[in-house]
């Protein structure tokens, strides 16, 4: 998997309200204001599908409880104790 | 969480891809928040609001520290009188700047509980401005934070204690002039002049770095009431696009152009430790609270805390309720104070709550006197369970308040003609003519407890000497007020008949 961006982020469409906030705050800049309408009337956030890091900067700028979810990619499993093991990872 | 059905990619996608969730909503929020019908599953702030940002600082951190089952939230007045329909904590909400004052009495009667006062900038610094002093004068174990936005957002844009000089406002449209509104109030500042308080802090929503800040602080602020250690105060500036007419994202940014100037952010204080001396609340034993020797006077019933000694006198109630009405100068308050003093002499917990008017003497006054063998919940009493009616006016106004089955002890010979008899029993008792009699129509008071004493037997009548004992220095009022006792009691036994119900004719049957 590798070049796989190391964050992911799922946007509640119906919950967000389209501040703006998350994609101002979005330090590698990933996440833009859909152009469609939603439900209620205005331009969900959105994530551009590329880049995420994963830090959850966005998450604590988004005023609402749920509309942001951040997800991280998990680590790799490590099959290893060091040390007792070592000769097998080679 | 429920995502759009237009969405382009699905939770399980990402799960898929070797994903895991990193930050989500807080378990602190409910799922769904039943304010109204429709829009269950979002606030009802505005976007780009602060509060939603605080919301989501202080649900994590109780999640994080564990505190969500033992914490109760108290809601302010303003836009954030509904965080009781997003916090799934306990939920108190209370009357517009009193929230330090309930969340005081909520801490203090439940020590174990994490109590957070959350209030705005109209709600704490103007209406509530004594609360929050006091609140803080005082070092409760409280945390309250302050939500400071320079207006008042929920009732349209009016200029608040913070407002900005120069900041247009509905009540101040040509901008906030020192020399006519004054100057915008430092809470944190004020705040921190104080000596009890342990933690103050001022953060702001202006940025990601400062917003991780507040995080820090929102959290700093609950593990300081976690651990006990006294009053935490954290200040967040905070946006409110919609009353300052701009963008959510140029709001964040005006925080931090012109708030974060006038409003420095900083650590006021942070102290680690509460100074433990006079922690303790000191128990008195009663004979040093009442200056009494135990040993003094044979015939006390005087029961020491903690001493196995069964009491002389076994009081036949759980609790027992007295009002005491009459003119002011009738002795309606003294006579409560002396009943109190006999009931703790008598190992009882004991309250007495006084009424009167700004006239001393001749005014009417009435006090409530509790007598309990538990802790009293409240001094004040709705139902006594004796009513002693020192004048016309009292019987009248309070004869209705009387717990059925209850007892009136009427200052008449007679009851008023055009009386209706109420759901207690009424003794009248000519107490002014007998005490007149007796020397001094001062006893009055005196007659009628010995009366209560002797038809409720709820205490000792040697108590009632011992006490009148250390109260009247005057040999002849002594003699007189013996005699008072003595009276009183007799009349119950040799002119009221056991369970008699006096009739508008004087007469009992």
């Amino acid at each position: 998997m590798a070049g796989q961006p190391r964050g992911n982020i799922l946007i509640d469409t119906e919950e967000c309200k389209g501040c703006g906030l998350c994609v101002e705050s979005c330090p590698p800049e990933c996440l833009e204001l859909r152009p469609e309408l939603n439900a209620y009337g205005v331009h969900a956030a959105h994530y551009s599908g590329d880049g995420c890091t994963g830090c959850g900067i966005c998450f604590y700028c988004c005023p609402e409880p749920g509309a942001i979810t951040v997800y991280r990619l998990a680590p790799p499993t490590k099959p290893l104790v060091q040390g007792e093991s070592h000769a097998a990872a080679l | 969480m429920s995502t759009d059905s237009k969405a382009d990619v699905k939770e399980s996608e990402i799960l898929a891809a070797g994903y895991q969730v990193s930050h989500s909503k807080s378990p602190v929020f409910y799922d769904t928040y039943e304010r109204k019908d429709e829009l269950q599953h979002q606030t009802h702030y505005c976007p780009g609001c602060g509060h939603g940002i605080a919301h989501k600082l202080i649900a994590e951190a109780l999640a994080d520290l564990g505190l969500q089952d033992k914490t109760i939230f108290v809601s302010p007045v303003g836009c954030s009188v509904f965080a009781y329909y997003y916090f799934d904590v306990g939920n108190v909400q209370l009357a517009h700047g009193r929230a330090p004052a309930g969340a005081t009495g909520i801490k203090r009667a439940r020590p174990d509980k994490i109590v957070i006062s959350y209030q705005g900038d109209g709600d704490l610094a103007a209406i509530g401005t004594a609360e929050i002093i006091h609140a803080a004068n005082r070092g409760e174990k409280i945390t309250v934070f302050f939500l400071n936005n320079a207006i008042y957002g929920m009732t349209g844009g009016q200029m608040a204690p913070t407002t900005l000089v120069g900041q247009k406002s509905t009540t101040s449209p040509w901008g906030r002039r020192p020399v006519n509104e004054g100057f915008p109030l430092h809470m944190a500042e004020l705040i921190s002049t104080l000596e009890a308080p342990v933690y103050v802090e001022r953060v702001a929503l202006s940025d990601n770095k400062n917003i991780m800040k507040a995080r820090k602080a929102v959290r700093r602020a609950l593990e300081i009431q976690r651990d006990g250690i006294g009053f935490s105060f954290v200040e967040i500036l905070s946006p409110c696009p919609t009353i300052w007419a701009k963008d959510p994202v140029e709001a964040r940014k005006w925080v931090a152009e012109k708030m974060i100037p006038v409003f420095p952010l900083n650590v006021f204080r942070d102290r680690k430790h509460e100074p433990v001396e006079n922690a303790v609340i000191p128990i008195r034993p009663i004979p040093e609270v009442l200056e009494i020797s135990s040993t003094q006077g044979g015939t006390a019933a005087l029961v020491l805390p903690g001493e196995p000694s069964s009491p002389k006198h076994t009081h036949h109630f759980q609790e027992f309720a007295i009002k005491i009405a009459g003119f002011g100068g009738q002795g309606v308050l003294l006579l409560g104070q002396l009943l109190t003093e006999m009931g703790m002499r008598e190992g009882l917990e004991v309250s007495w709550l006084p009424s009167y008017g700004p006239e001393m003497r001749s005014g009417s006054a009435h006090c409530h006197v509790c007598l309990s063998k538990e802790r009293i919940g409240s001094p004040l009493i709705s139902h006594p369970d004796v009513l002693v009616a020192m004048n016309e006016l009292s019987l009248r106004k309070f004869a209705p308040q009387v717990a059925p089955g209850g007892l009136i002890l009427y200052n008449q010979a007679r009851l008023p003609q055009d009386f209706q008899l109420p759901q207690a029993r009424v003794i009248c008792i000519p107490a002014s003519e007998m005490a007149d009699k007796l020397g001094s129509t001062k006893a009055t008071n005196i007659i009628l407890m010995g009366a209560l004493l002797e038809e409720t037997e709820c205490l000792l009548a040697a108590t009632a000497e011992e006490v009148l004992q250390t109260k009247i220095k005057k040999v002849e009022m002594m003699e007189i007020n013996r005699k008072a006792l003595a009276a009183g009691r007799e009349f119950i036994d040799h002119y009221v008949r056991v369970g008699a119900v006096s009739q508008p004719d004087g007469f009992a049957y």
